[in-house]
């Protein structure tokens, strides 16, 4: 993607200096590297954190984040999500609900009936919130910080749009089963995964498509490229990976009958499915290749070859130094990244291990360099205010708010390229006066996150319990500049809390 | 400081909309800063993300082939039960934009068909992203082209004048001018954190001046001001009371008729932009009713709003639909249709040439189409945007350059704006 200096004519040039010094980048000082590791591995330090990641040893605790599954959750954060039954639930019986419910529907809307309707959209309401919950409740309390800043990424990596039909019932699990337990593993894994989930068939119409004359359930068949395409463009080789209509549109073919079945994942629990029925069995040629006929193993091939594709390694190897390092990342550092992907046949955790070793991540320039999204500034507001988000936080509506009022609304994003993370994206004249809101609410403890989703309007508003500066001027210990301290230092206390969280430092990480 | 202290006021909770009155706004907006006339002439572009089915807006009924390529989700013939609405015997318009046809009919719309970006690019952020930078396979161009033209019309640029509607700033807005953006029009009114006089010093001092945000921080400022002024209007006012009584639908309608009151209330609104998404339509489009059909009907409705609402000043306003491509000319085995090239761009305003459809047009024939796909690129954008910028906005030849770098040598035959 193209850079603008639009908001950030000086950090331009920070940019460029970055790229003509990244030989020899200055390395950033030992005492600065806990809170930076704490920006980018996790989302922000909590209280105790800098400290304690200091005693522990920064590369110690790197290591510890690579390994998530050795990192146990904290029982009052496993209970909660122990709660949330839309979310554990499978794709099947998720679905069956909601189909059931939207059979009710049809059949009140033919009877004059309101009733299915209520149900229906409380439902989809439950769903959301819980889904919500279940991603804000870890993103803020699970140890496993990396892996939910890999969930953050690789959810808008292979984004599915919550909006759309069926995948309201359906996104909750595709984070979970899809996304999730490939976050730090193989790429070749993930792919496939997202490939083959339901959410993704019915997201990018790959479940639809048929070969042109194929005659599948009684309905005319036909070609449909839409996942062909975003797949090779957004999920493995990028726009400028040299591919062509006509791969588009074999590949395209090579995916016929990839499918599910409504009834039979809402029945049986089935998931992917391929249906030879709507397999294009002709010959292919797909970059360069001619492709023999084989069923479901073409799809299985191409899968092969896109992940590890010297182009794949490179277009991914440079996001994910985009979304740790800078926003215009320093090529060297993504080509060893690109040779780590190569050498070991697509492996995350391998592709992280270079990143974070370099002497690119751990440099002066790269602290501090990112402009928070809008998901990650709510997330690391509400673990810098120490509060436990598992046991503190009842209501997480007014933090889903605030993403969808700064315009990234939690599994909103209706087009398959997913989120930006850059500072071009986000970084606005309303975005920072709307930031500051959410800050001065939140500092004032006047976010009603304590209250429970369905309480009476009448029940008493608790009173605010506002933050308490200081302990929250040391959690942003090494995060807030000297300038930026003695200004707020300089005003009434009432407002410093809110100064913090809303000051030019914590728009940043 | 009269003004400041009306605002500080409204935000300790007077809670009253007291109106300033047109006269006295007047009064402040043309003397302060010398633009009134200057952004007498105005621009409203709206973008369709995800690529509308132009072969669907304006259809060419009268096209023999139309319906074997969609026999499905083509439109039937005008007169028909669903069908497209007649604009010139070959074209028909799709039914959902019945709202439009008094303005066709007044020749204040036209189109201009199998038009688009010279580049092939069939990757929607990609083409996008040279619609807005309008350098189309150029992809580090710094800013957007309606931020070059901001920069390049006479007047001082003011934060208002550049105007984005939505919770982020797009490429098409961004640059060295300033520009801001507005979540939605009916907020625009609303006191903020920042105009309580004590966190507005103690914010201030942490953003005055600083390298990374100041100036981002200060725009902000500055437009929230400007647009409370305008949005305290009492003609806004009025406006509001007449909404509680026949409330419009959400969206883009509801939107455009404040946008509209906005654009009549501070006349140093210039230019503007909306984005509306949602016409990636690949499968199960609908042909008169369905998933399109439901899409460009508040679109119709919410300009048709627009034109009206903006009273004497539609004359002085053009408005440009556009968006990346086309899809193809062939509905996909889906009820759908798949990415494509050609589409089509409407015009709309008190300039335009309308009661046309304008462009180099072969039918679509299987000899005609792209690629033995979709519609051939005979306009480009660019020169479309020219002529508004040019006829319309009066840039000079010299400034259209650089607003317009490396523009194609074929320029349209057709005038589709008026001297």
């Amino acid at each position: 993607m193209s850079s603008r200096p639009s908001w950030v004519a000086p950090w331009a040039g920070a940019a460029l200096l970055l790229t003509l010094a990244q030989a020899q980048a200055a390395p950033l000082p030992p005492d600065r590297q806990a809170v930076h590791v704490l920006n980018r591995l996790a989302f922000g330090p909590r209280p105790g954190d800098v400290e304690r990641v200091t005693q522990m040893g920064v590369q110690r605790w790197i290591d510890a984040q690579l390994q998530p599954e050795a990192i146990a959750l904290p029982a009052a954060l496993a209970a909660r999500l122990d709660s949330l039954d839309t979310v554990k639930r499978s794709a099947g019986a998720s679905l069956a609900e909601y189909l059931a419910l939207r059979k009710e529907v049809r059949k009140d809307v033919h009877d004059g009936d309101e009733g299915a309707k209520q149900r229906r959209r409380e439902l989809e309401a439950r769903v959301a919130r819980e889904a919500a919950e279940a991603r804000l409740l870890r993103a803020v309390d699970s140890p496993r910080q990396l892996e939910e800043v890999m969930v953050d990424f690789w959810y808008n990596h292979f984004n599915v749009f919550a909006g759309k039909g069926i995948d309201r019932a359906l996104v909750a699990n595709y984070e979970n089963e899809a996304i999730r337990p490939h976050a730090l593993g193989s790429f070749r894994d993930l792919l496939g995964a997202t490939a083959r989930h339901p959410a993704m068939l019915f997201y990018l119409d790959n479940a639809v498509s048929s070969a042109p004359n194929a005659n599948a359930r009684g309905k005319a068949g036909g070609l449909n490229e839409n996942y062909a395409r975003e797949l090779m463009e957004l999920h493995t080789l990028g726009a400028d990976g040299g591919y062509t209509q006509r791969d588009v549109t074999e590949l395209a073919r090579m995916f016929t009958g990839w499918t599910f079945d409504q009834r039979r994942l809402a029945s049986g629990g089935e998931g992917f499915r391929f249906d030879p029925k709507r397999h294009d069995k002709g010959a292919k040629t797909w970059l360069g290749q001619e492709v023999a006929p084989a069923g479901q193993s073409e799809g299985e091939r191409a899968l092969d070859v896109l992940a590890l594709h010297p182009t794949t390694a490179r277009h991914v190897s440079r996001q994910l130094a985009q979304y740790f390092v800078s926003d215009d990342p320093p090529a060297a550092l993504v080509e060893r990244m690109t040779a780590t992907w190569r050498a070991t046949g697509g492996d995350i955790r391998a592709v992280l291990r270079t990143l974070f070793a370099s002497a690119e991540f751990m440099s002066l320039d790269a602290a501090g360099a990112k402009f928070k999204t809008p998901y990650r500034f709510v997330v690391s507001a509400v673990r810098a205010s120490g509060m436990p988000a598992a046991e503190a936080v009842v209501n997480v509506t007014p933090l889903v708010n605030a993403m969808s009022q700064l315009g990234m609304p939690l599994y909103g994003c209706q087009t398959p390229d997913g989120y930006k993370n850059t500072q071009d994206a986000w970084l606005n004249p309303d975005a920072l006066t709307r930031r500051i809101a959410f800050a001065t609410a939140l500092a004032g403890g006047r976010l009603p996150l304590a209250a429970a989703p369905a309480s009476l309007p009448a029940a008493p508003a608790p009173r605010p319990t506002p933050l308490d500066p200081a302990a929250l001027q040391t959690a942003l210990a090494g995060s807030v500049s000297r300038r930026t301290l003695d200004i707020v230092g300089q005003q009434p206390e009432k407002l410093r809390a809110a100064m913090l969280l809303g000051s030019p430092d914590f728009m940043q990480h | 400081m009269q003004r400041r202290d009306f605002l500080n006021a409204l935000a300790l909770g007077a809670g009253m909309v007291v109106p300033l009155g047109r006269g006295a706004w007047a009064a402040t907006a043309g003397a302060g800063t010398g633009t009134g006339d200057a952004t007498r002439r105005k621009l409203v572009v709206v973008m369709l993300r995800g690529a509308v089915d132009g072969l669907n807006v304006v259809a060419p009924v009268g096209d023999q082939n139309y319906l074997r390529l969609r026999p499905t989700i083509g439109l039937a013939a005008p007169g028909m039960d669903g069908g497209a609405l007649d604009l010139d015997g070959y074209f028909g318009l799709h039914p959902a934009l019945a709202g439009l046809q008094p303005l066709w009919q007044q020749q204040k719309l036209a189109f201009v068909h199998a038009s688009g970006s010279p580049d092939a690019t069939r990757s929607h952020f990609d083409a996008q992203d040279y619609m807005e930078s309008a350098t189309p396979g150029r992809k580090n161009t710094p800013d957007g082209w309606m931020n070059r033209l901001v920069a390049a019309l006479p007047g001082n640029a003011t934060p208002s004048r550049l105007l984005g509607i939505g919770p982020v700033l797009p490429r098409i807005l961004a640059g060295g001018a300033a520009a801001v953006n507005l979540p939605n029009v009916a907020g625009a009114g609303r006191a903020d954190v920042l105009d309580k006089p004590e966190m507005a010093a103690a914010f201030d001092r942490l953003y005055a001046d600083h390298p990374r945000f100041g100036r981002a921080y200060a725009e902000g400022r500055a437009a929230h001001r400007e647009v409370m002024d305008a949005a305290l209007n009492e003609e806004t006012a009025q406006m509001r009371a007449a909404d509680r009584g026949a409330p419009l639908p959400n969206g883009f309608p509801d939107d455009a008729a404040r946008l509209a009151a906005l654009m009549r209330n501070d006349p140093k609104i210039q230019l503007a932009f909306v984005a509306l998404g949602g016409w990636d339509t690949h499968a199960g489009q609908g042909a008169a009713g369905g998933q399109l059909a439901n899409r460009l009907a508040p679109l119709g409705q919410g300009l048709a709003v627009l034109a009206e609402r903006l009273g004497p000043l539609f004359d002085d306003t053009m408005m440009v639909v556009m968006s990346e491509f086309g899809r193809t000319a062939r509905e996909n085995g889906n009820g759908g249709t798949d990415h494509g090239h050609g589409n089509v761009m409407w015009l709309l305003g008190g300039k335009v040439n309308g009661g046309k459809v304008y462009g180099e047009w072969d039918g679509v024939g299987d000899a005609a189409l792209n690629e033995g796909r979709d519609l051939p690129v005979t306009t480009d954008f660019r020169s479309v945007l020219a002529q508004v910028a040019e006829r319309h906005l009066l840039l000079g030849d010299r400034k259209l350059v650089q607003v317009f770098p490396a523009m194609p040598q074929r320029m349209p035959s057709f005038q589709v704006v008026r001297a």
